[in-house]
């Protein structure tokens, strides 16, 4: 029960936000007819929400020192599925995702497949941010690359699907290498604020160079992805690329599962850890980030292709900074570096707005207090990552 | 040459306001090493509230004087209220977490307030009643140069003065370069450094408001997103000069400002924050520490 | 005797301040080489610039993993070239990878011995995996060496702060180093974990690599060091075995200041 002093706290807490919400949440104006109007409830409503979480946070911050002091007593046992539920779990869920596109209509298959796309993009962008530590706030620009480079060498010499997606990964890498280099030197959040520059730089030009990108009117009639050339009618192709990203996602989490644990992972979370001791132990810094880097790019330069083959149309607002403050925020709210993290953080994410249209309008508010309660609460997101702890007992050598 | 004045006259206009809000950014980096990415969105908000209080002044049929000073003031405050919220929930926790932390917490404040701003107003262009009158004293000027630059120009020379005189000369200037410097050691000394921090986001919050109310007047028209591209380019202007130098931002944000005045006028509008961001992306590769900042060197 | 470090006339500007000023230094093989002096006297500038941190502004660095070989200069290398080379340290405030176990930290310091490469990472190729497995089992015998197969699952960040000295050397062997460069190895010790670190430190000796070491436990350096370079206020001010260095006048007077003269 909150006591007398917490209570008060809230209620001056509650005031000060009554306050420095009025001008913005209370008064209306309409300035060509001068007129202003008053919107008294959503003082109140501002005022009992804050009262609310103010709260809210005073019992969460007490119930953090408890655990905490409990914890010091005895380790919480971690969760663990056990194994006997592990296969027909599995066998279920398999066959939830096969049967998922012919019992819900075209729309919902088409949804899912856009979370796909955002869970491969946030699982990209992980090994960048999670992993190895680097805050990159213009991966969308990839992402941007690979659309492209899939809508220009098909509109300009027909290419196919599968022809360009290779092409597009490597543009990505390509892309990722090129700025990576000079920058991946830069302290960690100056190369924030670069990357960021550099995706602003290439949505601007996308934009402007009429004649190479056909600026914000953008390209349509992209063709959607081929089946050994076989007709396909739009219900069918749906439900094909569906598969696709299906496909593609356990691709993804097979790379990256191995990858993390591997030699390379390793030196990639050392790297995030101590930069300095990373290099005197003889790990060279540069290339190894730019792995990272240019990784990470070439999985947004892989989704872009996929990305223009199922909307078949694309134009440069559907890669604007918001874009990459999406994909950022399904990593932090999975947890860094966490490969279950991101794939439930990226379905909760895209799928909610989608299914409860009165989260749609919030949406954007949503992952920016997601960013924000999350790096003050949870920094390790809602599913911390279990990177592979080596366990080692002498007789039996390494257990996994 | 009537051109070439034209905009270098236009460009010294757009660095005065960069600079403006590029004070904000380089006192939070210089005293906790934080790219208040928010510090943008801050700026909406001052011009969001002048508009707002304009509005219901002149609903009321104040005379113009007093809604100029009373908006400015509303603007004011609210600005030095939101920085300062901003800093006690968002950076306050984080101040011993890693350093990317902040920063992305920060990100995430800045895309809050935009959107805050959208939903609770609207996401059109609102048009900005012109509130810095044109002095008569200056009509025969009034070919060369308007009252509004007059304007703009004095408040940014006069926030300059103000600042340095602060810093260098006052007591909590004082404290506050001690902490910027090393905050343990401040602390020891019986600095309240969080009475520190909260002072610098209030004055970097309040400078940012007068560019915000400047520009808003100056333009015309406003939106939530204008924080957004003017807090990128006075980072520019910060960096440029060298983050956590004072004069450093302001030259930075003239030289930014120029920049993109004579690129748009002699080169191509269309790629006017090309311009910008070019900048930027350069001066962080090739010299971080900016025109008058000092290279950090590292501890180990 | 040629030595496997030969540093000459090593000078070191922070703008206008000297912190090192024409340091000559050798360290031959299978040596122990004491590097001693007061507080700020530049030795662990010296570190830094052997191990790459900075560019000395002046003066050379040779090096060479054998006496074999013809001797490269390492003036302006990174630091994780130098490594590469056979030069590995271990740091003053201790900068473990905290939230990695002690046997990964170990695996870190693999890394510039082994090679496998994304493709070879995500293939999982035979190749690979015996790399792996070796690399597993090398640090295991490394943690052995030291004492800490015990800890082997433990993270970095709980470890007493003893054990955490000699992970660090761990993981600076795991590198296999020619020369190894231990900066106050023992600050922070007791007097049995000094023990330990003594017999530690002559048992990597005797197993063929050189060591250079910052201390200011002055018993310990003089039960260790088979040579002793003692520096103040960035210069080199004596040099020569534990019985020359305890009695030089110069190192009693820079130590116990003027007064201590007559």
């Amino acid at each position: 029960m909150p006591g007398f002093s917490e209570i008060k706290k809230a209620f001056l807490v509650s005031l000060w936000f009554i306050f420095l919400t009025f001008p913005l949440m209370v008064i209306r104006i309409n300035p060509y007819e001068n007129l202003v109007s008053y919107r008294w409830a959503n003082l109140f409503l501002v005022g009992g929400a804050t009262f609310f979480l103010s709260l809210l946070s005073d019992f969460y911050q007490l119930k953090k020192k408890e655990t905490a002091l409990n914890n010091i007593a005895r380790p919480r046992p971690k969760f663990h599925l056990h194994s006997r539920f592990k296969r027909p779990l599995a066998a279920l869920g398999g066959l939830l995702i096969i049967l998922f596109p012919f019992f819900f209509s075209s729309y919902q298959v088409n949804i899912m497949t856009t979370a796909l796309i955002y869970v491969v993009l946030g699982l990209g962008l992980n090994i960048v941010v999670g992993l190895a530590g680097l805050l990159d706030l213009g991966y969308v620009a990839f992402y941007a690359v690979g659309a492209y480079s899939y809508a220009l060498l098909n509109y300009h010499f027909g290419l196919g699907f599968w022809t360009v997606l290779p092409v597009g990964a490597g543009l990505g890498a390509l892309f990722g290498i090129l700025l990576g280099f000079p920058v991946l030197r830069l302290r960690g959040d100056y190369l924030a604020i670069v990357t960021l520059g550099f995706g602003e730089i290439i949505r601007l030009i996308l934009e402007n160079w009429n004649e190479f990108s056909f600026g914000p009117g953008g390209i349509a009639d992209i063709p959607r992805p081929s089946f050994f050339g076989l007709q396909m009618s739009l219900t069918v192709s749906t439900i094909y690329v569906y598969f696709l990203m299906i496909a593609f996602t356990f691709f993804t989490v097979f790379v990256v599962n191995r990858l993390q644990n591997s030699r390379i992972g390793r030196a990639w979370v050392a790297l995030r850890e101590d930069e300095i001791a990373c290099q005197a132990m003889g790990i060279d810094k540069t290339r190894t980030k730019l792995t990272a880097f240019a990784l990470g790019a070439t999985w947004a330069g892989m989704m872009g292709v996929m990305f223009a083959a199922k909307t078949t149309f694309i134009n440069p607002a559907s890669f604007t900074f918001l874009e990459s403050a999406i994909i950022l925020s399904i990593v932090v709210l999975g947890g860094m570096g966490s490969i279950a993290g991101v794939i439930i953080a990226a379905l909760i994410l895209i799928l909610l707005p989608e299914y409860f249209r009165a989260f749609a309008d919030y949406r954007m508010l949503l992952f920016g207090a997601t960013m924000v309660l999350m790096m003050i609460f949870r920094p390790q997101g809602i599913f911390p990552g279990h990177r592979q702890i080596y366990r080692f007992s002498p007789e039996r050598g390494v257990e996994k | 040459m009537d051109y070439f004045f034209e905009l270098f006259l236009g460009g010294m206009t757009r660095g005065s306001i960069y600079a403006l809000i590029a004070l904000g950014y380089t006192m939070v980096y210089g005293i906790i090493g934080l790219i208040n990415f928010a510090h943008g969105e801050i700026y909406m908000i001052g011009a969001f509230t002048a508009l707002i209080i304009a509005s219901v002044l002149a609903v009321a049929g104040m005379p113009d004087f007093a809604i100029l000073a009373l908006a400015t003031l509303a603007a004011i405050v609210y600005s030095a209220a939101y920085g300062f919220t901003i800093e006690k929930i968002a950076y306050r926790p984080l101040r011993s977490a890693p350093r990317l932390s902040p920063l992305i917490s920060a990100i995430g404040m800045s895309i809050f307030l935009q959107n805050y701003v959208l939903l609770a107003q609207t996401s059109d262009f609102m048009p900005f009643p012109s509130l810095i009158p044109d002095f008569t004293f200056m009509e025969p000027y009034a070919h060369i140069i308007g009252s509004s630059e007059i304007v703009i120009f004095g408040v940014t020379a006069l926030a300059m003065a103000f600042l340095t005189v602060l810093i260098k000369f006052t007591r909590i200037g004082k404290a506050m370069r001690a902490t910027a410097q090393d905050q343990k050691m401040a602390m020891l000394v019986g600095i309240n450094i969080n009475k520190i921090i909260s002072v610098t986001f209030v004055i970097g919050s309040s400078l940012a408001a007068l560019g915000g109310v400047l520009i808003a007047s100056y333009i015309g028209q406003i939106n939530f997103y204008i924080g957004f591209i003017a807090g990128i380019k006075a980072f520019t202007g910060a960096v440029l000069g060298g983050i956590g130098s004072i004069p450093g931002a302001v030259l930075g944000s003239f030289i930014l400002g120029w920049t993109e005045s004579f690129a748009t006028g002699y080169i191509s509008s269309d790629y006017e924050d090309v311009f910008a961001f070019s900048l930027l992306v350069l001066i962080l590769i090739f010299r971080p520490a900016g025109i008058l900042g000092r290279t950090e060197s590292k501890k180990v | 005797m040629a030595g496997l470090l030969e540093v000459k006339q090593l000078s070191m500007d922070f703008g206008g301040l000297r912190a090192l000023d024409r340091i000559d230094l050798q360290v031959n093989k299978a040596e122990i080489v004491a590097l001693i002096g007061p507080n700020g006297a530049g030795k662990s500038t010296f570190f830094n610039c052997l191990t790459g941190i900075y560019v000395p502004s002046s003066g050379d660095i040779y090096f060479s993993r054998s006496l074999n070989r013809e001797k490269e200069r390492l003036n302006g290398l990174k630091p994780d070239k130098i490594t590469r080379k056979g030069l590995a340290r271990t740091f003053q405030n201790i900068r473990l990878f905290s939230q990695m176990t002690v046997l990964e930290n170990v695996m870190i310091g693999r890394h510039c011995r082994t090679k496998t490469g994304i493709a070879g990472a995500v293939l999982q190729g035979r190749s690979s995996r015996l790399e792996e497995k070796q690399i597993v089992d090398d640090s295991y015998d490394i943690l052995i060496k030291v004492g800490l197969e015990n800890m082997v699952n433990d993270l970095a960040e709980n470890l007493p702060y003893g054990a955490q000295r000699r992970l660090e050397i761990a993981r600076a062997l795991a590198t296999e180093p020619a020369l190894l460069l231990l900066d106050e190895p023992a600050a922070g010790m007791n007097p049995r974990e000094t023990t330990e670190l003594n017999e530690l430190i002559t048992m990597i000796r005797d197993q063929g690599a050189a060591i250079l070491l910052i201390e200011h436990d002055m018993k310990l350096v003089m039960n260790l060091s088979d040579r002793i370079y003692v520096m103040d206020y960035g210069k080199k001010i004596a040099e020569g075995n534990a019985a020359e260095i305890r009695h030089n006048k110069l190192v009693i007077r820079a130590y116990l200041g003027e007064e201590f003269d007559a």
